[in-house]
């Protein structure tokens, strides 16, 4: 085993656990808010540095055994690159976000930096997998720092209960994964994904079936997938918004590109066993998604079935089970990723005349008369997550569908196509209640410069000028989706 | 001006001033919105100009490849120039019609540039991505116009606009994936010359009627129409019944129609049957209408079917008769709600029992007023004569059947038109306060007589609007000859047939 390449390999990965406990120490010894603000940003220069190292492996399309660290335990292929860049990208965004929100409740603590860095750890740890084992620790340090993050804002009752609720369900995902692990493990008799993909071949036994179900049915849960999504509405509404933020993009990206790692890596040869149940979960989710979210009076909640909705349509791509299936994805990941942050700060700068958050639909009745620009913002947003072009989000959805029609599922993708004309119902009325309604005049509070930069950013990435990132992006997400694809 | 991107500058200038509306307050908003609109007008007269008749098929050919999986390509043959003409043409007038919108100004300004942008795209683009882009974002203003400044039951209207249409267009997406990955181009002219298997073509076909029928509309997926139609402001019932609702026959002439031939002969019957069924059916319920609007509104489905019947004729006579009757109905219907407005500033209601006697006291209103009446019967001298003879002509060499009901239908739509004139414009003044109504003011002549002009100008010598589009016609009825169905009516004079005819009949209007 070489170390020196294994070193340089996992150099953010190693960069990320170092701070992270320097940062956790630094944390003991210092009690106030700006201290608080200070671990944030070194947090973010954390990331940055992180993500600079990372770059070059998705720019030079690394693949292949160069790859490979620490016994073939790890990979930084440029997949694996593609999906971190995301989520370091997603992780920043939630950090600066966060010191105007929980300075107002007067629950700003170090803490939150470092357990989001511990948590972008775990999921770097997930996209870089080559075994099961890699897999289970990854998802697990992520998880435990988004238990902790959910009720972070310990006083509030909604945010404790989201925590537990989270804790428990997901404690029972990680038991159904840990389960289909093991059987796995003991069919395929290995746990590196290429040794379970030899191993797995042909006809397989149905207890080799079963582990590969519970997998799938713990990974769906982690993706917010139909029909295991029942934690996300309580969760994401629970959690203080910019832990919310968090949850929507950071793990979701991380989750799904483990769920594309492990379905085209260790069980590449039994697509036809997989097939029908990543079809049936976008199915599932896109029609569960919309309809559970037409009858959602909280911005939160609606988002959070928003985000069901659109899981569905990214399994589209992964059902093609082709490269351009998940370079479909991948694109669609990216455009989702600033889609959802976008309008998580869009919520984050609703506040009242005090600066109390406002989360309720009625609340932002007519907030186009008098906050213009959010309004526009969040309308775009909306009109994105519905996928009308000419905004970004139309992009997204073409590519899975395009991916999805070119490996012959027509009828998947002109059911799913058709479903999504029900998840236009509720954007619409976001954008109804903004501009049609009389102003209900409860959002008027000022909102920090930081959330507005932010959405700003994500408005410019998701507006129709995002269309002249097609090539570049495409271009990546082909590069990276290929590796997956490499015998 | 062989190098100068004009088609993309004419989508730029408008949205440049949509953005410059956002930023300025009403009354700026207003001008910059007119002068928008008026430079683009120029710019369609330069078009025209230098559109070279009996040149290349596509002309101003502008190709950029700056997206992945599809480029921003532009370029017009002689039946977009008429549809963006038509487009260029209203704006200005919608922009002047809107003067008796007060709140928001500015995005009311934005939203109508935009949609002027989208327009000429729908027609200019030469991707079939990109037209699709351009051709579902017209949802969004739309969407905002009719919501924000609508009438009293906007929000239901603008709901219900919204879905329908996109509902249709899904499956056309799908549709065009599909055929992009078999012929491996987004050309529009290429695609145009591919021949898809006839039993593939059948499913396409049937997932892009779903998508123009919709916006045509087509009876019975027309509800949408006379709820957002009365819902709208004046300007929106224009823009929409004028250009927007053009989109689903400018979609069955450039993709129904050559890239299926086989299919559209094959559906020719279903074309047909809905078309009769929506040129009767809507004619007499424009007759029983209270609302002006809603009777203008339900008279645009049924010359709408007229249009469909003459796209289905699958002669060059029918072709040329429906663009007609589609660029006549875009200058009539958009002149009628215009009519429909004038009055409703006044009144502020578009009950047609508030009124009466109008020639009294607006007697250059009710001239104008009929002029249009008389273009949308279809009275020779106007444009609508011309379009509807040309494609009832179309149609009977191929269905005397489909041809007599639909003759009916003209005769319908006298019937509601003269009765709606009467009850407006004659009688009795019944009611005080429109009794006192002042004629048209001056910005009111500038609404009503370039449109008059034009319509007259068509009826008269309709060969200006014809030319251009003569040689694409041709081009096109020659592409689809080959699945031309027979027809009913075989003029052969002098010999006589033998008794089968009747089952011959019968056999024709089967396909």
């Amino acid at each position: 085993m070489d170390f020196v390449q294994s070193f340089r390999l996992a150099a953010p990965e190693i960069l990320f656990s170092l701070s992270g406990l320097i940062l956790l120490l630094a944390s003991a010894w210092t009690r106030s808010d700006r201290g608080a603000r200070v671990i944030t940003w070194l947090t973010v220069v954390v990331l940055v540095i992180g993500g600079a190292m990372i770059a070059p492996a998705l720019a030079n399309g690394a693949s292949g055994p160069d790859t490979l660290a620490f016994s073939a335990l790890f990979t930084a292929s440029a997949f694996a690159a593609f999906a971190k860049l995301l989520i370091i990208a997603a992780a920043a965004a939630s950090l600066v976000v966060a010191p105007a929100y929980f300075q107002r409740l007067g629950a700003y603590r170090n803490e939150y930096a470092v357990l989001v860095l511990f948590a972008v750890l775990g999921m770097c740890l997930m996209v870089s997998s080559t075994n099961l084992l890699t897999l289970y620790i990854g998802l697990e340090l992520n998880s435990l720092a988004a238990y902790v993050l959910a009720a972070f804002l310990r006083n509030d009752d909604r945010s404790a209960e989201a925590g537990l609720k989270y804790f428990v369900l997901g404690s029972l995902a990680s038991g159904i994964l840990l389960f289909g692990i093991s059987l796995t493990y003991g069919f395929a008799g290995t746990i590196g994904y290429d040794g379970i993909a030899a191993a797995l071949t042909g006809k397989i036994s149905t207890g080799a079936v079963f582990g590969l179900v519970f997998v799938f049915a713990g990974l769906a849960f982690k993706i917010s997938a139909v029909p295991f999504h029942m934690w996300t509405p309580d969760v994401y509404e629970g959690s203080p918004t910019p832990v919310t933020t968090f949850f929507a993009s950071a793990p979701k990206v991380a989750a799904l590109a483990l769920t594309v790692i492990v379905a085209i890596e260790a069980f590449g040869n039994q697509i036809a066993a997989w097939q029908p149940i990543v079809i049936f979960a976008a199915l599932a989710s896109i029609v569960i998604g919309a309809l559970g979210a037409i009858g959602q009076t909280n911005l939160k909640r609606l988002l959070a079935y928003s985000s069901i909705n659109n899981v569905g349509f990214l399994l589209i791509g992964l059902a093609a089970a082709t490269p351009q299936g998940v370079a479909g994805m991948l694109v669609y990941l990216a455009i989702y990723t600033a889609m959802t942050i976008g309008g998580f700060v869009a919520v984050l700068m609703l506040k009242d005349a005090d600066g109390n958050p406002v989360e309720s639909l009625a609340d932002i009745a007519g907030l186009s008369r008098h906050r213009k620009v959010l309004a526009a913002c969040l309308a775009m947003i909306m009109f994105s997550l519905a996928g009308i072009p000419p905004l970004f989000g139309f992009w997204g959805k073409f590519v899975v569908f395009q991916a999805a029609v070119e490996a012959g599922n027509i009828w998947l993708a002109a059911i799913g196509i058709a479903a999504s004309v029900i998840g236009a119902f509720y954007y619409l009325k976001v954008v109804k209640v903004m501009y049609f309604d009389e102003p209900a005049m409860k959002a008027v509070g000022q909102s920090d410069w930081m959330h507005q930069a932010l959405l700003g950013l994500c408005a410019v990435a998701i507006s129709p000028l995002g269309y002249l990132l097609t090539k570049p992006l495409g271009e990546m997400a082909a590069t990276a989706a290929g590796v997956l694809f490499i015998p | 001006m062989a190098d100068f991107p004009i088609l993309s500058v004419m989508m730029l200038v408008p949205l440049l001033a949509a953005v410059a509306c956002l930023l300025v307050e009403a009354k700026a908003a207003r001008q910059i919105a007119l002068v928008a609109t008026l430079i683009d007008l120029a710019l369609g007269v330069l078009l025209w100009v230098n559109y070279d008749i009996g040149g290349a098929q596509w002309q101003f050919h502008e190709n950029v490849p700056l997206f992945a999986g599809f480029s921003w390509a532009l370029g017009i043959d002689g039946i977009a120039l008429m549809l963006i003409m038509l487009s260029v043409f209203l704006m200005p007038i919608c922009i002047l019609a809107s003067a008796s919108i007060e709140k928001r100004v500015g995005e009311y300004m934005a939203a109508f540039l935009l949609m002027e942008t989208l327009m000429i795209g729908v027609f200019a683009a030469q991707d079939i991505f990109l037209f699709y882009i351009m051709f579902e974002a017209g949802l969004i203003p739309m969407y905002l116009i009719i919501g924000i400044w609508g009438g009293a039951d906007r929000i239901y209207a603008s709901y219900k606009f919204f879905l329908y249409t996109l509902i249709g267009s899904v499956l056309m997406l799908i549709a065009m994936l599909w055929m992009v990955n078999e012929a491996g181009t987004t050309d529009i002219p290429t695609l145009m010359e591919y021949n898809f298997a006839p039993e593939v073509q059948t499913w396409l076909w049937l997932a892009f009627f779903a998508s123009f029928a919709v916006k045509m509309p087509m009876w019975p997926v027309h509800t949408w129409l006379p709820d957002a139609h009365v819902q709208a402001p004046t300007a929106g019932s224009v823009i929409l019944a004028g250009v927007l609702l053009k989109m689903g026959g400018y979609g069955f002439i450039r993709f129904s129609l050559p890239m299926f031939p086989e299919a559209s002969a094959q559906f020719a019957w279903l074309v047909f049957a809905l078309s009769m069924v929506a040129v009767i059916y809507t004619s007499l319920v424009a007759l029983v209408q209270n609302d002006m609007k809603k009777l203008i509104a339900y008279s645009s489905v049924a010359h709408m079917a007229i249009v469909t019947i003459g796209l289905f004729a699958f002669n060059p006579q029918g072709l040329e008769g429906a663009m007609v009757v589609m660029l006549s109905h875009g200058l009539v219907s958009g002149a009628l709600f215009l009519c429909v407005g004038v009055i409703y500033d006044r009144l502020h209601t578009r009950e047609i029992d508030r009124y009466g006697g109008l020639s009294i006291n607006m007697p250059y209103y009710a001239l104008f007023f009929m002029l249009f009446t008389m273009a949308s019967i279809g009275l020779p001298g106007t444009s609508g004569f011309v379009g509807e003879f040309l494609s009832l002509a179309g149609i009977y060499q191929v269905s005397s059947w489909v041809a007599l009901v639909c003759t009916t239908g003209i005769i319908l739509g006298a019937a509601y038109m003269l009765y709606l004139y009467r009850r407006v414009c004659f009688g009795e003044q019944k009611n005080a306060d429109a009794a006192a109504m002042p004629d048209l003011n001056r910005r009111e002549w500038w609404l009503m007589a370039p449109i008059a002009a034009v319509v007259l100008w068509m009826g008269v010598y309709p060969e200006s609007f014809l030319a251009p589009m003569r040689a694409d016609i041709a081009v096109l009825d020659a592409r689809i000859a080959r699945a031309k169905p027979e027809s009913d009516a075989q003029l052969t004079a002098g010999k006589p047939k033998p008794a089968n005819a009747t089952e011959h009949t019968a056999h024709g209007e089967a396909h």
